[in-house]
């Protein structure tokens, strides 16, 4: 009986240890819960939020651009793209090849869609053909039911409504470059376009808005639950240029089977009207996706639709040039309205003959008939009693030889050459030879269509520090607008002579005159040579420019502006390897500025 | 039955009425409770469905109530008596399943009883202690303390233990083996006998280790560090600790828990379900289903301190204790403080037979409560 008490005993206080046991095993497990959910619930809350809340950005839509009359030039297109969610479609390879008797895919295509089923959750939407046409998917949607786990989704695209018109200036949208991503996670979206070239990516700021985001809540899978909250962002600003949309369309149409360019400027403000360069391309054909042969096509193409000729084309001004040497031999006194000079066809310095272009000589010019007649000695003469310098300062102070800042890419300086330049350039003193070549904007100097339309709108408003631009100015840019240091007097000398160019009696571009209710114009044409022509192609017969192949033909130049007497608009065309300024150039010129006064802009 | 029983309990015996009034009405309260959490988490689980599990697990308690009714009203000597017989008889069902099991593919550990399946290593839980409950109950301090007295009680523990390790079901095994260990410690078994099988165990396990199969190493490895599970146990872990932590003091509301109802959280409805509950009610929820659950362990230890017969004092500790370590190491096992091993949190995971085990124990503790003060001998009472 002892050792039954004793055995009771014993399990009475085991027992009692194995309660107290249990009880701190049990208040551990509450002070272990206090810990989680109290001391660190914090940091598990943050954590929580992270594994629950998942992020997406909303690309903002791009603003849309309009011509100065409110016709759109650039928009945002709806894309409409099929798209397969795998665990939708009980059968993928069923619903692919149903979906192929309707929408051709090729094989690479196939093979590469498969691949993205395979590397995404089948709940996550696998593209299968972008830029549907209505047609195709209403074929789609007829046959919904045979093809389980189709979708259609709607996308945007940059659409510009004028296509190859307006390629050049607008240049075009594209995916971001590695190099141009920074903290913007906009830029890391898929999809998500920028500008890349033009006037799309000079005001990609504006044009591009600001992204919004939805947070969503997504399960352990990366389903999404629902929205908890959602920021839309804004929408990219409109652009309005001062472009004319028609003028655009005419100007172009004008060349023809031509290439080279034309640049229509308001001359008040130096806002551009018209801003050509041909061929173009059209750039909806970058968002469609382009084949790799039609992409050498424009690549290789001799004309270099690609190029903007108006900004990076540098070409000799040729007679053009006249204007500037006029203006600086009257500014400088070299010459008075009245000064002539005898054109005998040639005029010799050293050993060496310069001709004028019209071999048989012009006689006697004075500044008004040397414009008039693109008198070649009279400028001869000019500059070498004027000097290079001279030359130069008044080009520059035209605007030529300098970046007109107009916002596009890639735009060229051009040469206006001068001692110091040549020295620079090639280690060689100037030579007085070269002064005579300039002064008929031959040898040197190069400068691009744009600027010969600002020098012609700056002579043409009578002497005012314009610069292009695609936006309209405001009241206080246009305040701004300073008065070049050139005398009134002798822009009228000139505008006179450029008047007599085309009004005149035998002027160089009198085939090209108009005359609307007593509004003329007047210009000045040039013709540049490429190669010269050699004295044995002389002999041998070859005395027209037009006898040779295309591409060595010289290049037709006119510059010009309208009204006369109260100036509005200035071009500049280039027809390239046109061969004779008034007879490529001149009239292109002037059925633009028909056009242009017609529409009254 | 003989008179002589007849005589010996005479006046002792009560109705079925006294029988149903004895029985402790906090302690069944605290049950309920429990079990009604448990539907109405599951309830969330089921993203505020009554199916597929809050129905079934309800109608699961109510069968586990008349269970545990009828295991407590029943006369407290056919325990005593049967207590071989229904040890056999589980072991039996055991060996069937270990069988069948090896005859189909791969690892079986349930019975298909149509309306359920049945686990006879759940059974052996409540077996094992009714067996060596008996055995003790019958042997002198003398025979406890010799190493003579232990043999018997240690095959009849390590067998099915055995059984339970090769189906294989490692964590249930453990609980078998805990809970006798906790049995042969109360009884008396001297500390150092406890000392020597550690030290033991210790310098065995690297020469077991090198007679085991690669694939049970493998198994075992798995086992001691779950991070290794390329299924990731750890990352279920952490996902528990997260739903915890969030949680914080008051949850996140019913039917708002993130982590579970965005399955970010395995298991939700069965082994972690107590991380749902506290991501769903926070500490206040967490704490409660502590709290209930050390009343009932608490009224363990009153009931078999309070009790006559040191048969039914042993029962209750060996069920208590089997129930304390279901709730321990569940509970742990979410917090992150012992390695996952699959076992559920009894009356509130969803699972049959977990819930028919437990309620069973809950109606033999009561049964032994009801009767505390009949004195069963010690000698040969069920060997007739």
């Amino acid at each position: 009986m002892n050792r039954d008490n004793d055995k009771g005993k014993i399990l009475l206080s085991r027992t009692m240890l194995m309660a107290i046991v249990n009880f701190f095993l049990l208040f551990i497990l509450i002070a272990r819960l206090y810990y989680l959910q109290v001391v660190d619930a914090l940091k598990y809350k943050t954590l929580a939020d992270e594994n629950r809340i998942s992020t997406r950005i909303l690309m903002p839509i791009r603003g849309t651009i309009f011509d100065r009359n409110g016709i759109v030039l650039a928009d945002n297109e709806q894309n409409l793209s099929a798209m397969i969610v795998a665990e939708q479609a009980p059968s993928i390879d069923a619903t692919i090849a149903e979906f192929k008797k309707y929408i051709d895919i090729n094989d690479k295509e196939e093979q590469k869609i498969r691949k993205e089923i395979k590397n995404h959750r089948k709940f996550v939407p696998v593209k299968l053909k972008d830029n549907l046409s209505w047609e195709e998917v209403s074929s789609l949607q007829l046959n919904t039911s045979s093809m389980p786990g189709i979708i259609i989704d709607q996308g945007v695209n940059r659409f510009y409504p004028m296509g190859q018109y307006t390629a050049h200036f607008l240049g075009y949208v594209g995916s971001v470059d590695e190099k141009e991503k920074n903290d913007d996670p906009l830029l890391m979206v898929p999809g998500f376009k920028v500008g890349k070239s033009g006037l799309e990516k000079f005001f990609e700021n504006k044009l591009r808005g600001i992204s919004g985001n939805v947070k969503f809540e997504v399960n352990a899978y990366g389903r999404i639950m629902k929205e908890i909250e959602r920021n839309n962002g804004q929408e990219g600003e409109a652009l309005r240029l001062t472009v004319d949309a028609n003028l655009q369309k005419y100007a172009q149409d004008t060349f023809g089977e031509h290439s080279g360019a034309a640049v229509v400027l308001d001359v008040h403000s130096g806002e551009i009207l018209a801003f050509v360069s041909v061929p173009s391309f059209d750039p909806n054909l970058f968002t469609k996706g382009l084949s790799h042969e039609e992409w050498n096509k424009l690549l290789y193409n001799e004309r270099n639709p690609l190029v903007n000729k108006a900004v990076t084309g540098r070409y000799s001004p040729g007679s053009t040039f006249k204007i500037a040497v006029a203006l600086a031999a009257l500014e400088n006194n070299i010459v008075s309205k009245d000064k002539s000079f005898y054109c005998g066809g040639a005029m010799t310095l050293g050993n060496h003959k310069f001709h004028c272009w019209k071999h048989s000589g012009h006689g006697y010019q004075n500044v008004v008939e040397a414009i008039k007649n693109s008198c070649d000695i009279y400028f001869y003469e000019v500059a070498m009693l004027l000097g290079i310098e001279k030359i130069a300062d008044m080009a520059r102070i035209l605007g030529l030889g300098n970046l007109t800042g107009v916002t596009l890419e890639n735009e060229q300086k051009g040469i206006i050459p001068d001692k110091e330049w040549k020295l620079k350039r090639y280690g060689e003193k100037w030579q007085q030879g070269e002064t005579i070549i300039a002064g008929i904007g031959q040898g040197y100097v190069q400068v691009t269509p744009l600027q010969l339309a600002i020098m012609t709108a700056r002579v043409a408003n009578g002497g005012y520090e314009i610069y292009p631009s695609f936006t309209k100015l405001s009241l206080k840019d246009k305040a701004k607008i300073k008065k070049l240091p050139i005398s009134n007097k002798n822009i009228e000398i000139v505008k006179q002579g450029m008047f007599e160019v085309v009004n005149g009696e035998r002027g160089t571009a009198a085939s090209s005159s108009f005359n609307i209710n007593g509004i003329k114009m007047s210009g000045k044409t040039g013709t540049t040579q490429v190669r010269r022509i050699s004295l044995k192609e002389r002999q041998n017969g070859i005395k027209k420019d037009e006898d040779l192949p295309w591409s060595l033909r010289s290049h037709a130049l006119f510059v010009g502006f309208t009204p006369h007497d109260k100036p509005k608009y200035a071009v500049a065309v280039i027809v390239e390897h046109g061969s004779s300024g008034s007879g490529a150039a001149a009239p292109i010129a002037s059925k633009i500025l028909q056009k242009a006064l017609e529409l009254n802009i | 039955m003989s008179r002589y029983y007849e005589q010996r309990f005479k006046g002792l015996n009560l109705s079925l009425r006294d029988k149903f009034f004895n029985l402790n009405f906090g302690y069944m309260f605290c049950i309920i409770l429990l079990a009604l959490i448990g539907i109405v988490v599951l309830y969330s689980a089921a993203n505020g469905n009554l199916y597929p599990w809050a129905i079934k697990q309800a109608m699961r308690f109510g069968l586990g109530l008349c269970i545990m009714f009828v295991l407590a009203l029943m006369d407290i000597k056919v325990y005593l008596k049967y207590s071989y017989i229904i040890y056999f008889f589980v072991l039996l069902l055991l060996i069937i399943v270990e069988i069948s099991g090896h005859v189909g593919m791969g690892a079986q550990r349930w019975i298909d009883l149509k309306v359920f399946k049945l686990q006879p290593s759940e059974l052996m839980k409540i077996a094992m202690v009714l067996v060596l409950a008996k055995y003790f109950h019958g042997c002198n301090l003398q025979k406890i303390e010799s190493l003579r007295g232990l043999f018997a009680p240690m095959c009849m523990a390590l067998f099915p233990t055995a059984l339970i390790m090769l189906q294989p079901d490692l964590g249930t095994s453990l609980m078998v083996l805990f809970t006798t260990m906790v049995l042969f410690f109360v009884v008396g078994v001297q500390w150092w006998k406890f000392v020597t099988l550690g030290v033991g165990s210790l310098v065995a396990a690297p020469i077991v280790w090198h007679f085991l199969h690669q694939y049970q190493k493998n198994r075992i490895l798995t086992f001691l560090n779950p991070e290794n599970d390329p299924l990731g146990t750890g990352y279920h872990i952490i996902q528990s600790k997260i739903a915890l932590g969030s949680g914080g003091v008051f949850g996140k509301g019913f039917l708002s828990g993130t982590q579970s109802h965005l399955n970010f959280l395995p298991e939700k409805h069965t082994d972690f379900i107590f991380t749902m509950l506290s991501e769903e009610f926070g500490l206040i929820g967490g704490l409660t289903v502590i709290l209930l659950n050390l009343i009932i362990i608490a009224y363990g230890y009153i009931f078999a301190f309070r009790t006559t017969s040191y048969f039914a004092k042993l029962v209750i500790i060996g069920l208590n204790t089997n129930y304390f370590l279901y709730v321990f190491i569940n509970i742990a096992m979410v917090l992150g403080l012992l390695p996952v091993v699959g076992i559920p949190l009894p009356l509130i995971s969803y699972g049959g037979t977990v819930m028919l085990s437990v309620m069973s124990s809950f109606g033999i503790i009561l049964c032994m409560d009801v009767n505390r003060h009949i004195n069963l001998g010690r000698t040969s009472l069920g060997d007739d």
